[in-house]
């Protein structure tokens, strides 16, 4: 696709952020408008005071996030009840049994939905959050990237939940075999939608703000 | 600290870009062209031609597979003389005893309630624009919701698990797969359409300059 020219204010080809030209944009459709305004007019989305979203929420979702993320690994996701016996797998534990049945593939994908990216998004979000307002190794193209990806992957680790959802809805047969949830299934749902909100409530426009003090 | 903005643009309409802040001059965009901010490089507008034409079109499609998706049998499992059949509701209705409840309703709303509210309220914003009449009443209020909803709209991640538990249970007993997993597939491709077509921005623009 042909890319069209943007045309900024002014002719130099110093880059202005609306906060440094005493404006509050919307984060949604972009619209500026003096301070004080409280409400965007295009989208009606609410505006923040100062044009910045604060770092409370991100922190705040994200410690609700690794709270809940532990008794998740703790408590059994699964039970399995077949004619000689019962048993009862954890998110590793189930990770390893499909290993050790040759599922390599699928083993993989539960190992990194469910273990890897939790625990890289804790970090992620964390080093984010950090890093804002400091001189930081990564430059602000990467830490951009990164949040891009944090942003877009964490939702991917709702699919062990919804593995164990549809097992225990299927393997219902009678007495031969039924598989029923465990109650990790709850907290580890749960530490999805916080570390989500978490990431949600990072203003990317933080990160960029480095970017403008360097000039 | 604040800095003056340039004489010579006073009075000219600008934008900021939603992920950098970065300020600049309102673009009027030609179609199949893509304008993206001149310090990250997110993409601002990218109107196409027909874009919310086929965009409404493929919601319209989404809504039937959805209907389809809900009301067919899913998937059916076979085991020494027995069987099981499971529909998508009876996946989200897996946590419904005892204290999980709560994550029963959850999941409803994931994959089936979410994704529906999505596609009523993009079908409810563009179909006035469409049809070159003026929105509806709270057009702006829908189309946000939709946007509000989309990280948590996971039918796509849904079919992916089904996958994965086809692998878990394929030793134990003969899995078959019914229309509504098919339906499922094929709504997840259109919805990766619908919103790589969509060009938010046009349509921000349109819902304003259309207002009464």
């Amino acid at each position: 696709m042909p890319v069209y020219n943007m045309e900024i204010p002014g002719n130099d080809a110093a880059l202005i952020s609306a906060q440094r030209a005493g404006l509050v944009a919307c984060s949604h459709c972009g619209r500026v408008y003096p301070p004080g305004t409280e409400s965007c007019g295009r989208c009606g989305s609410g505006l923040d005071p100062d044009g910045r979203k604060s770092l409370q929420g991100v922190w705040a979702w994200l410690a609700a996030g690794i709270l809940v993320y532990l008794p998740a690994n703790i408590y059994p996701m699964l039970r399995t009840n077949t004619l000689l016996d019962s048993s009862e797998s954890t998110i590793v534990g189930g990770a390893i049994e499909l290993f050790h049945h040759g599922a390599y593939a699928v083993a993989a994908i539960v190992f990194v939905a469910s273990i890897l990216i939790p625990i890289g998004k804790f970090l992620a979000i964390g080093y984010l959050a950090m890093s804002l307002g400091r001189r930081s190794r990564m430059s602000v193209h990467h830490r951009h990237m990164l949040f891009e990806v944090v942003e877009f992957i964490g939702r991917w680790s709702m699919i062990d939940v919804f593995v164990v959802a549809i097992l225990s809805a299927l393997v219902h047969l009678g007495s031969v075999a039924n598989v029923n949830p465990g109650i990790a299934a709850v907290s580890f749902a749960l530490s999805v939608a916080f570390t989500m909100l978490s990431a949600q409530s990072l203003d990317p426009r933080l990160i960029w703000d480095a970017d403008e003090e360097d000039r | 600290m604040t800095t003056e903005l340039p004489a010579d643009f006073a009075g000219k309409p600008l934008i900021a870009c939603p992920t950098c802040d970065t300020l600049h001059v309102e673009p009027s965009v030609p179609t199949n062209h893509a304008a993206c901010c001149r310090r990250c490089g997110r993409v601002l507008a990218a109107p196409r031609e027909n874009a919310v034409r086929n965009v409404l079109a493929l919601a319209v499609t989404s809504t039937i597979l959805m209907t389809g998706a809900v009301f067919f049998p899913f998937i059916e499992l076979q085991a020494a003389g027995l069987h099981n059949r499971a529909s998508v509701l009876d996946a989200a209705m897996a946590f419904s005893q005892g204290i999980m409840a709560p994550l029963a309703i959850a999941v409803a709303f994931l994959i089936i309630l979410i994704p529906t509210a999505r596609l009523v309220a993009i079908i409810y914003t563009l179909l006035p624009l469409v049809q070159k009449r003026q929105p509806y009443r709270f057009a702006a209020h829908a189309f946000r919701l939709a946007e509000r909803l989309r990280p948590w709209s996971m039918a796509e991640i849904f079919v992916l698990g089904v996958a994965v538990a086809l692998v878990k249970v394929a030793g134990l007993a003969t899995v078959s797969l019914g229309p509504a997993f098919w339906a499922f597939a094929v709504l997840v491709v259109v919805n990766v359409l619908q919103d790589n077509t969509m060009c938010r921005y046009t349509i921000w623009k349109s819902l304003e300059t259309t207002r009464r």
